[in-house]
This record gives C-alpha cells, sequence and structure tokens, in this order.
C-alpha cells in the first residue's frame, strides 16, 4: 500500500497535467447526455427512468476507456520512463495497480459527473433509486473491466495509437458476444450451453442485468475476474 | 558495495553480455568504457535491476538484485542514459514524487527535495515543467532524483553527455565531492573524463572486460609513452635515424612525416639522455617534443585488437 499510493497519485494527478482529462470527461458527458435526449428520447419517453441513459454507456466506454488507458504503460515505454520507475524500490505488481487503480479512479469520477441527470429524473418524477445505484455500480465495475484490458494492451506496445486499436478491437469483440445478432448467429452452429458460455463472457450480457436492478452476485463476480486477470496478466507482461 | 559475478545477457543470438564480472567498493569511482554497443548500457541496466539476466549475479551491499530488489534498489541511485524523466510534472512535483516512492513524507520529503535542489542548483526552475527545459537542466533534474536518498551506490549512465563544458565540469566536481562515501560506476565516452575522475577503469568490448586497472596504469599501455619526437632538417633526416638507432637506451625509431619518433627502452624517461646525445653527434634540432600517453590511442587499440 506504501508503495502503490505515490503511484497512483501521480498517475491520477497526471491525467488533469495534461489535456487528455479534460477532453475525456467533456466527450463523455455531452455524448452520454445527448444520446440519450436525442435517440433515447429521454424526455418524450415519459418514464422516470436512467434506463434510456445507461444503455448507451458500453458504446461510448468502447471509445472513451482506450482513448483514457492507451497511455498508462505505452507513453513510459516511449519516453524511457519506465526504466526509472522499474529501478526505483517498487515492485511491478505495486506499478500495475497503482495505474490500474488512478485510471480506474478517473473513469469513475466521469460517470459520477453525470449525477445532474439522477438529479433530473428525481425531481421530474419518482425514480427506483436502487435500480439507478446498480447502473452506477454495474457502469463503475464494467469501466473497470474495460481499463484492464486497456491497461493490458498499453504493456504490450510503446505506441499510443496501437495500443488504442487494440484494446478497441478486443473490447468490441467481448461486447459483440451478447448481442442476438452474433449469439443467434453460435446458437445456430454450436451446442446451446456451449453458445450460452460464450454469451456469458460478454460484458454486456452481464451489465444488462444489473440496468434492470437485478445485483447478482456471479455479475459482479465475472466484473472483478476480468479485472484481476487482465491485471494480472499485465504483472506478467512486464516482469516477463 | 557492488559485486558482479558473471553476468550474461543474450538477445535471441546476440550475446550482448558474456561473462562480466567485478567488484566495487567504498571510495571507488569505476569508470566504465567500450565502444557503443559493448554491453556497458546492459551491464548497468542489470546491476539495477531494470533488465534480467540471463545467467550471473549482482549484489548490492549484500542484497542480491534478482533475489531481493527492492531492498537492493533502495540502496541505489541511478541516472538511466538520456535521463528519463515525466515531462508533464513540474521539476519540484518529480521530485517530490520520486521522494515518496522512496518512502520520504512530509517535512523528510521537504528536506530532501530542497537538499537536491539546490545540490544540482536547479532553484531557478524549480516550479517549471520538465519537458520546457534545456538538455543540461533536464540532464541535472535525473542527477537529482539519482541522489534524493543520498544512496550509498550510484550508477550513472553517461552522466554529463549533452551538457556544455561548463555543466560537465560542474557534474564532474559533484561526482568527486560525493566519492568518499560512495561506490560510484559511471559510463562515458569521454576519455578525459576517466582521467580527471576515475580510480578505475573497466573497458567493455563485446561484452566482455578486457581490461580492469588504474587509469595511471591504462595509461602506461600507450605504445608511446615517454616517445620523444624530433625534427631536423630534410636532408639530415637519414643520418639521424641511423644514429639514434644506435643509442642504448633507444628501443626503435619510427620515421613519421618527416619527423623521427624515438620510443625508449621499456618506456623510460630519456629526455635528457637523448638531448646529450643529440649535442654529441651534432645535430640539428628544429624541434624537440615529449610525447605523452593518451588513452584515446590505448583506447583505440585495445577495442580494435579483437
Amino acid at each position: 500500500m506504501n508503495q502503490i499510493y505515490p503511484l497512483f497519485k501521480r498517475e491520477f494527478l497526471a491525467y488533469f497535467r495534461s489535456p487528455v482529462a479534460y477532453v475525456v470527461i467533456v466527450v463523455f458527458l455531452v455524448a452520454a447526455v445527448g444520446l440519450s435526449f436525442f435517440v433515447a428520447n429521454f424526455f418524450k419517453a415519459g418514464v422516470a427512468s436512467l434506463e434510456g441513459f445507461f444503455v448507451f454507456f458500453p458504446w461510448l466506454f468502447l471509445l472513451l476507456i482506450p482513448a483514457s488507458g492507451m497511455r498508462l504503460w505505452s507513453e513510459e515505454k516511449r519516453a524511457g520512463t519506465w526504466e526509472l520507475l522499474f529501478t526505483l524500490p517498487v515492485s511491478t505488481s505495486a506499478a500495475v495497480m497503482g495505474k490500474f487503480l488512478a485510471a480506474w479512479l478517473f473513469i469513475s469520477l466521469a460517470i459520477v459527473l453525470t449525477f445532474p441527470m439522477a438529479i433530473t429524473v428525481g425531481y421530474l418524477g419518482n425514480p427506483d433509486w436502487g435500480v439507478i445505484a446498480a447502473s452506477y455500480t454495474g457502469s463503475i465495475l464494467m469501466a473497470g473491466s474495460y481499463l484492464g484490458v486497456c491497461s493490458l494492451t498499453s504493456a504490450l506496445t510503446k505506441n499510443q495509437v496501437v495500443s488504442f486499436i487494440i484494446s478497441v478491437l478486443v473490447l468490441a469483440i467481448i461486447l459483440f458476444l451478447g448481442f442476438s445478432v452474433f449469439t443467434d448467429f453460435l446458437n445456430a452452429w454450436l451446442p446451446v450451453w456451449l453458445a450460452d458460455a460464450i454469451t456469458n463472457f460478454s460484458f454486456y450480457t452481464h451489465y444488462d442485468s444489473m440496468l434492470r436492478g437485478l445485483v447478482h452476485v456471479q455479475d459482479l463476480l465475472f466484473f472483478i475476474s476480468v479485472m484481476v486477470s487482465t491485471v494480472w496478466m499485465n504483472i506478467v507482461v512486464l516482469e516477463r | 558495495m557492488i559485486e558482479v559475478n558473471n553476468l550474461v545477457k543474450h538477445y535471441g543470438a546476440i550475446r550482448a553480455v558474456d561473462g562480466v564480472s567485478f567488484k566495487v567498493s567504498k571510495g571507488d569511482i569505476l569508470g566504465f568504457l567500450g565502444p557503443n554497443g559493448a554491453g556497458k548500457s546492459t551491464t548497468m541496466k542489470m546491476i539495477t535491476g531494470f533488465v534480467t539476466p540471463t545467467s550471473g549475479t549482482a549484489t548490492v551491499k549484500g542484497h542480491s538484485v534478482l533475489e531481493s530488489p527492492i531492498e537492493a534498489k533502495k540502496w541505489m541511485g541511478y541516472l538511466p542514459e538520456s535521463a528519463p524523466v515525466y515531462g508533464e510534472m513540474t521539476v519540484e512535483e518529480f521530485l517530490k514524487f520520486i521522494a515518496e516512492v522512496r518512502q520520504f513524507k512530509w517535512a523528510r520529503k521537504r528536506e530532501k527535495v530542497d537538499r537536491v535542489v539546490q545540490l544540482c542548483h536547479l532553484e531557478s526552475v524549480r516550479k517549471q515543467s520538465i519537458e520546457t527545459l534545456s538538455k543540461g537542466y533536464r540532464q541535472r533534474v535525473g542527477f537529482a532524483q539519482a541522489l534524493i536518498h543520498d544512496p550509498d551506490v550510484l550508477i550513472l549512465d553517461e552522466p554529463t553527455d549533452g551538457l556544455d563544458p561548463n555543466q560537465k565540469r560542474e557534474v564532474r566536481n559533484l561526482i568527486k565531492d560525493m566519492a568518499k562515501e560512495k561506490a560510484i560506476i559511471l559510463s562515458t565516452h569521454i576519455l578525459e573524463e576517466v582521467e580527471a575522475l576515475c580510480n578505475r577503469v573497466i573497458i567493455i568490448a563485446k561484452g566482455r572486460v578486457i581490461v580492469d586497472e588504474t587509469p595511471q596504469k591504462l595509461k602506461k599501455r600507450d605504445t608511446k609513452t615517454n616517445a620523444i619526437r624530433i625534427t631536423v632538417s630534410n636532408s639530415d633526416l637519414e643520418r639521424v635515424e641511423m644514429l639514434l638507432k644506435t643509442a642504448p637506451f633507444v628501443d626503435k625509431v619510427e620515421v613519421e612525416e618527416g619527423a623521427c619518433i624515438v620510443f625508449p627502452q621499456r618506456k623510460h624517461v630519456i629526455d635528457e639522455k637523448l638531448l646529450d646525445f643529440c649535442r654529441e653527434y651534432n645535430m640539428n634540432l628544429s624541434s624537440f617534443e615529449k610525447l605523452h600517453a593518451r588513452l584515446d590511442r590505448v583506447f583505440y587499440d585495445l577495442t580494435t585488437a579483437q
């Protein structure tokens, strides 16, 4: 913990020392609110719920989380600062954890900054606050899982653009596993149990149930295990 | 304080470092010389724990870099080649970060940062972000970072690279002032630096240690040590050459660009004997110049021979 904190602090503040933080937060807020207003017809729907707002998060995250996670390791490699970092008395796992937690906190901050939407539905109607709380929890956990993947791909290359593209591709594949177009295709070819198993690897399957206010242990475990396993692979990749 | 034992590093089929061993004790400033790509930086990176050796061990103050890396790194300060730093931070933020990683807190942290800022003359750029600094200042920030915990072992990869002559001198003085209390390894391409600073030199070529001795001794390897260059009128050159070859204290004589280079036997000092000899045979000298041993010639001979 003593080792993690300074690294965590530096990484978190680094977002705000460059324009990245402001761009990511502003784009995220504008896109999230814009989509729910104009695509999901937030006002016309006449329902006091944020489902039409949260439903776009998996898609927004697909671009924004790689954008904020791509620099984590590739920038260190490009600038040569990882040589400095790994000759300081810190373990690789502390460095990986510090960076991951900093980026996760940053993205969680962006998510929490959408609170005026919750206030709006609260003012206009009588929403189910349990569902909203579950949705926020689900978004933050899903963001962490996305970020684990991005942090890992970022450790594989010193080129941020390459890191970004690989992250988007990998995340897109994992996301699409949960959509009917894809699952229908799988069902036609594979036995049901196998198709189901593959579908269960999608972020969307687990996020969707949380959007409806259902917090199942297996959904929480899914997100946590994605984070733990990607962070662990990240450590292995750097220690090689 | 540093013990390196048979370090080997392979990159695929290339043997970057091929069995390097040496020891450095307190008070030593060890100069690491070698052509580019000889394995200097790789060796340093293995000692500092950044690169894992294929085989062999390195220990710092008794802590194995491989088995207890965190302990070993606590005692080391390292300035990597080209001094990488987080450009978006200010000098102060960066040094505070390093101090925090090294577990200094509150007042102790401030005190440590103040000390190195003063030591490396960074007061004027303290609040400036590092990416806006000149190469010289950046190098000094890297140096400050390595010194922040006043380490017993300092490893400096080309510490004066990219500095102007005044700054080079300053950095050298800084290193010299600290030397008594520490074990220092520095790599460099500048041979005068080795002469001015180090009490030991290691030359690495093709991944192997080919020389490990004092700079003075190394210098004496120069074949032209104490040789004397004599010029006479062209018509007289042949006679002078023949005569000099007969002198008992002369090993050999070479003619080079119209001048005779007289090599003394066993590199003894022969200035006076030779002058007397010349007078005796009525040679009309137009110049008489003692040649000094030069490290660059030794370096060239050693690193191209193999």
